[in-house]
């Protein structure tokens, strides 16, 4: 999967049989409040793992810590081998194999979808400009917007931005793809053209971690299931498993108020 | 009668779409709420200006020719040359010293959002204390400190006063545009911040690629404000005998040395500072409305 020489080099400790993410006893304080209380949990390359919870449970926070967003404090959390917990880390290395998706949408207002879909590789990755144009329209394609390359982000739907959105972090080839709530902005009738686009990336094999309040979807595309609560990993499991018979009182509970 | 004209008109809160009647009966009862009177300026008010000006210098003339001298109009007209030309070195004041402050304070409303403290406290410092500055000490300030010629590698290089005045000048409109950038940069929402840094742009990437473009659009109506501004204080480098309009307007009333001109030739002046700026400002409202912050 490692696009240029440069992944590769920084790969050189990671093999495939390791895990793409790894998360160990990783603490986060704001002030006070500590929103992930040694949180522990491996994804495996392709694998799609969905993380669920009530609001405030630090899942959000969670995924910003992959990708050296909000730094942590304690434990260690390592991407195809790189120490993300580390005052050396290259920021920007670890973050051109890491894609994110925010609830947002955050497109460039002020670019069209094409080129919003072809910045970051032209200006972080320096690729042809020629060679990026032409994968960027691919990647039109694959979410289902042929057609509105040259629109702005104002002009069109909050399902159509949250794809252009998927394609912006797929045109840098990342390892593993982090959606945060991507269809809690959403209408209903436009959800399920977000979902589309996701559960076709996940059969194709990218390795996906998704914070998500659709249980339903969670259960068809999720390898695994994890549920968090006051900063801790309640219960996990497949999500067979999981949603048919939950042990935990709260993933009980939660799943009650839910399902 | 009142149903007709609703039937007529629909409801609406657009005052343009309403019925004559009923617009002047809200803009009264907006009125009567403020407590005076709304003015709204239009072209046709310039023109008024003009005629009072016109009127003055035609009484003027009345008495003057009374006098068997030369009317006060013959005598504006043949110094009309003059004083435009002067009006039109203020302009070239205005420019530069737009220009200078835009390009210094564009650096400096950078430097406020720097991730280092002492370039972040440094630029705000610097920001405050010309933002606080009146702008006629700032010029005095620089017509005495800077020397009148540079000597570079044997070169003499001159340094007029009016290139002192500009710098002078330019020195509040840095400090404001230094604010205008750090208030627009801010402004951006964070989100744009985040899916840069998550797409692995660098925060000088970041900045230049995403925040910067965005900010112009919430930069131009206040800047285009500071320029009226700016226009309007050239005149301050009369105080400092830069020979720009005001100069030139005291010298030729000092050579007529006749007091009923005083009055035709300092509203000359006022027309023609009324027709540049006036626009500008109509034209700034104009965008403000259209680029209004959507949230």
């Amino acid at each position: 999967m490692s696009s240029s020489s440069e992944t590769a080099a920084t790969q050189a400790t990671w093999t495939p049989d390791r895990p793409i993410v790894s998360i160990h006893g990783v603490h986060k304080r704001f002030g006070d409040f500590e929103v992930l209380r040694g949180v522990t949990f491996d994804v495996m390359k392709g694998d799609v793992v969905c993380v669920i919870g009530p609001s405030g449970s630090g899942k959000s926070t969670l995924l910003r810590c992959i990708n050296a967003l909000v730094p942590i404090d304690e434990g260690s959390i390592q991407v195809a081998g790189q120490e993300v917990h580390d005052p050396k880390l290259d920021k920007l290395a670890l973050r051109k194999k890491v894609g994110m998706v925010f609830q947002q949408y955050n497109l460039f207002p002020h670019k069209t979808a094409l080129q919003n879909v072809m910045m970051a590789p032209i200006q972080v990755l320096k690729q042809d400009k020629a060679e990026v144009r032409e994968r960027a329209l691919k990647l039109m394609k694959k979410v289902r917007l042929n057609g509105k390359e040259d629109a702005y982000p104002g002009e069109l739907s909050g399902g159509q931005q949250q794809r252009v959105a998927i394609a912006r972090s797929l045109a840098m080839n990342p390892d593993v793809m982090l959606f945060d709530e991507v269809t809690a902005a959403l209408d209903p009738e436009t959800v399920k053209e977000v979902l589309v686009t996701i559960r076709d990336l996940a059969e194709e094999g990218m390795t996906c971690m998704l914070v998500t309040h659709e249980m339903g979807f969670a259960r068809e595309i999720a390898d695994m299931m994890y549920f968090t609560d006051n900063g801790v990993i309640v219960e996990s499991g497949p999500p067979k498993e999981f949603f048919a018979n939950p042990r935990d009182a709260r993933t009980k509970e939660f799943l009650g108020q839910i399902l | 009668m009142r149903a007709a004209g609703e039937r007529l008109y629909g409801t609406t809160d657009l005052p343009v779409l309403l019925p004559p009647g009923e617009r002047l009966l809200r803009r009264a009862s907006r009125e009567r709420t403020d407590g005076v009177p709304r003015l709204t300026l239009k072209a046709w008010h310039g023109a008024v200006i003009a005629a009072v000006v016109l009127l003055a210098a035609a009484a003027a003339q009345a008495q003057g020719a009374a006098e068997a001298r030369p009317g006060v109009l013959t005598a504006l007209w043949k110094w009309v040359p003059l004083l435009v030309e002067g009006f039109l070195f203020n302009i070239a004041i205005s420019f530069l010293g737009m220009g200078i402050g835009t390009a210094l304070g564009t650096v400096l409303g950078v430097m406020q959002i720097s991730l280092l403290p002492p370039v972040r406290a440094g630029s705000w410092i610097v920001t405050q204390f010309f933002r606080n500055a009146p702008w006629l000490v700032l010029l005095f300030f620089c017509m005495f400190l800077l020397p009148f010629e540079f000597r570079v590698m044997g070169f003499v290089v001159p340094f007029p006063d009016w290139v002192k005045a500009t710098l002078g000048l330019s020195l509040p409109v840095m400090a404001n545009v230094s604010e205008i950038v750090r208030g627009a940069v801010q402004s951006i929402p964070s989100g744009q911040w985040e899916a840069a840094e998550s797409l692995a742009f660098s925060r000088r990437q970041t900045l230049v690629q995403i925040i910067l473009p965005q900010c112009i659009k919430r930069m131009l109506p206040p800047w285009m404000n500071l320029y009226a501004i700016l226009t309007m204080a050239t005149v301050l480098a009369s105080v400092v005998g830069v020979s720009e309009v005001m100069t030139l307007t005291q010298r030729v009333l000092s050579a007529e040395s006749r007091p009923e001109l005083l009055v035709p030739f300092y509203g000359f002046v006022l027309l023609l500072f009324f027709m540049y700026c006036y626009p500008i400002a109509r034209f700034t409202h104009k965008l403000e409305l259209r680029y209004v912050v959507k949230l």
